[in-house]
């Protein structure tokens, strides 16, 4: 039971289709989410608690953005603006309309998700770094909009006061309630990615990344599948927007800027691209790096670190040495891990 | 009537600036296939060595420039050196990322290195504006394009006749034919990136003129994907004309919709235009017509 497979042997479809290929992984994710949904809040403190939090929400937008860039294969400046979009969108919903948060929310993530479609339109006859620029424009344009477009976003300083969301008459006020507010949220998240890459459209957007006309040629429609995962990140994204604003309370564009996008492309590409794991150990990472900063380095005088412009500096420090040193990033760091105890102690074998 | 002959002439002025800065872009393209994200982060940090010479550590302008140069080329180095020479052939997302990440950390290290205030960065030229008609000019916006238009010659003039420069467009034109002729690609790369690191230095000094130096130095840099998406990416031709014609319609956009709209137009009115010309003609107005189709 505690057994590792000496390699990837498959001799049915329901082995290649299995969710757990060894009851090993079973066990591990159960224990994973008994800590995660029952010992962690029981023992967590407010501060850790925040902590959490903020990373679970950095990890559903880090694994929105890495369906598109990792699994899809097209860089995306704009991830940022399509989750402000999503925050507004539910937001001014539920305060000028009051609409309930359960619908609220959904409709944040179909906003950012139509939003992500027409953006994504020039990926007809662009590609690459030509794509990265356009996206660049979504952001700077959403951003403006938002700015300037005060009938929705709510006066000079484009913010909305949102309520905490409530279940049966109780409202999620505290951070613990929150906590497993996002934590249900992200459970949802993290499985459906999972499937997506065991889907016709999943196995499409790896087809369209890695050869688009070798794609086209055995069936492939190029166009609708780029379009689709657009649409999908940023549904994705949406709804990050929008668990953060219930989180904060309150719909902000400072949230949402080019440099949130660029940290967010910065979590894929130190995790991993176009793996689950790799996006949650990347947003846990680039989370936690101001926290290891407070902690850490202010201790042996190296605090000034701690000034804003320390953590970007760390965070895109960190960025170079991955790109540079290690491609695929902490998933790969990962597996390499799991194939060293897949035959120690006979490493020879 | 004069108020709409004003507009177009400053955006022209500042047109030259922009073109002067997307040449920055161009250089590094044109020799090594690499979209510079950190162009207005070149240019903010040339920016804060020179004004930080001046104002910490009381470095007459001259040779703060003089600083600034050295400081450029050696940052082009490295970069070329610690990141991108690693890069090559690896997917576009990677490069990309490196010089995303490198903008991001250009502006956090600039105010940690050097404080985040806004330094004065003055030549002391005179106030009191000029005018021709009706038309007013400020002597430091007529210094500014003039500063422009003597690199950008000097940078045409360096391209078509220099050995570096014949070299740089033989690598360009085809990179593995240049290496058979025995230039050595490597050097080049870095080369034209120190290039471009002047250039912006030229950028950083004139603007910050205008603007006074700090972290939102860099947004220029926001202003060179339309001037170079328009022109062309690998087009110094394409460059000139990009930001002139950038310029021009952004102090129009600005003369005439900010009024309806409420502001800041000139923000975002290049992009459309940008967008326009990817739908359109991706490859630019001189660019090499070779970008894959998708």
């Amino acid at each position: 039971m505690i057994n590792r497979e000496t390699g990837t042997f498959k001799r049915t479809y329901a082995e290649d289709m299995a969710l757990y290929r060894l009851p090993l992984a079973r066990w591990a994710v159960a224990a994973i989410a008994v800590i995660a949904y029952v010992i962690f809040p029981a023992f967590a403190t407010p501060y850790m608690l925040n902590l959490a939090n903020l990373i679970a929400i950095a990890c559903l937008g880090a694994i929105g953005l890495n369906i598109l860039v990792g699994m899809s294969g097209q860089i995306s400046v704009g991830h940022a603006g399509f989750m402000s979009v999503g925050a507004y969108t539910s937001a001014a919903l539920s305060v000028k309309f009051g609409v309930p948060w359960w619908l609220a929310m959904p409709a944040g993530g179909a906003m950012a998700a139509a939003f992500g479609v027409v953006i994504g339109t020039p990926s007809l006859r662009i590609k690459g770094l030509y794509l990265a620029i356009a996206t660049l424009a979504a952001q700077l344009i959403i951003e403006w909009g938002i700015n300037h477009w005060t009938w929705l976003s709510g006066g000079a300083s484009a913010s909305i006061y949102v309520q905490k969301p409530s279940l049966f008459g109780y409202e999620l006020k505290s951070n613990r309630d929150m906590y497993w507010f996002i934590l249900v949220t992200l459970t949802i998240g993290i499985v459906y990615a999972l499937n997506l890459t065991r889907t016709h459209l999943g196995r499409a957007f790896i087809a369209v990344r890695d050869r688009d006309i070798a794609a086209e040629i055995i069936g492939v429609n190029i166009f609708r599948t780029r379009l689709t995962a657009f649409a999908v990140s940023s549904f994705y994204a949406g709804i990050t927007g929008v668990i953060y604003t219930y989180y904060y309370g309150i719909a902000n564009y400072e949230a949402f800027t080019l440099t949130i996008s660029i940290q967010f492309l910065a979590m894929i590409i130190i995790g991993g691209l176009g793996s689950v794991l790799g996006s949650i150990l990347g947003a846990i990472f680039i989370s936690l790096v101001p926290t290891l900063i407070d902690l850490g380095l202010v201790h042996i005088g190296m605090g000034w670190f701690g000034l804003e412009g320390g953590q970007i500096a760390s965070v895109t420090s960190s960025l170079q040495f991955f790109l540079v040193v290690e491609p695929d990033g902490l998933n790969k760091l990962w597996n390499n891990i799991k194939d060293y105890f897949r035959v120690w102690p006979f490493p020879y074998m | 009537m004069w108020y709409y002959v004003e507009l177009l002439m400053n955006g022209l002025l500042i047109g030259t600036l922009y073109s002067l800065i997307a040449l920055g872009f161009v250089m590094i393209y044109k020799a090594s296939d690499v979209i510079n994200f950190a162009q207005g982060e070149f240019v903010m940090f040339a920016g804060y060595v020179v004004a930080a010479c001046v104002q910490l550590y009381g470095v007459p302008l001259l040779p703060a420039i003089a600083v600034g140069v050295i400081a450029m080329i050696a940052l082009g180095f490295a970069i070329e050196q610690a990141v991108l020479k690693h890069l090559v052939g690896r997917p576009v997302v990677a490069v990309i990322m490196a010089t995303i990440g490198l903008a991001a950390f250009l502006r956090g290290i600039a105010p940690l290195l050097w404080g985040s205030g806004t330094k004065n960065l003055s030549f002391g030229l005179p106030q009191d504006p000029y005018f021709l008609g009706e038309v007013m000019f400020s002597p430091a916006q007529l210094f500014a394009a003039f500063v422009s238009l003597v690199c950008i010659a000097a940078i045409g003039w360096f391209f078509a006749k220099s050995r570096t420069g014949v070299a740089l467009r033989a690598i360009a034109d085809d990179q593995q034919a240049a290496m058979a002729m025995g230039i050595d690609v490597k050097r080049y790369f870095a080369i034209s990136w120190a290039i471009s690191g002047i250039v912006a230095l030229v950028g950083g000094v004139i603007w910050g003129n205008l603007l006074g130096v700090d972290i939102q130095l860099a947004l220029v840099g926001l202003k060179v994907f339309p001037v170079v998406i328009l022109g062309g990416l690998d087009s110094i031709l394409g460059a000139i004309l990009g930001g002139l014609i950038i310029g021009a319609m952004e102090s129009l956009a600005a003369g005439f919709l900010d009024p309806l709209v409420g502001g800041g137009t000139k923000d975002f009115t290049p992009y459309l235009l940008m967008i326009a010309v990817l739908m359109i003609r991706p490859y630019g107005l001189f660019g090499k017509a070779t970008i894959e189709r998708v």
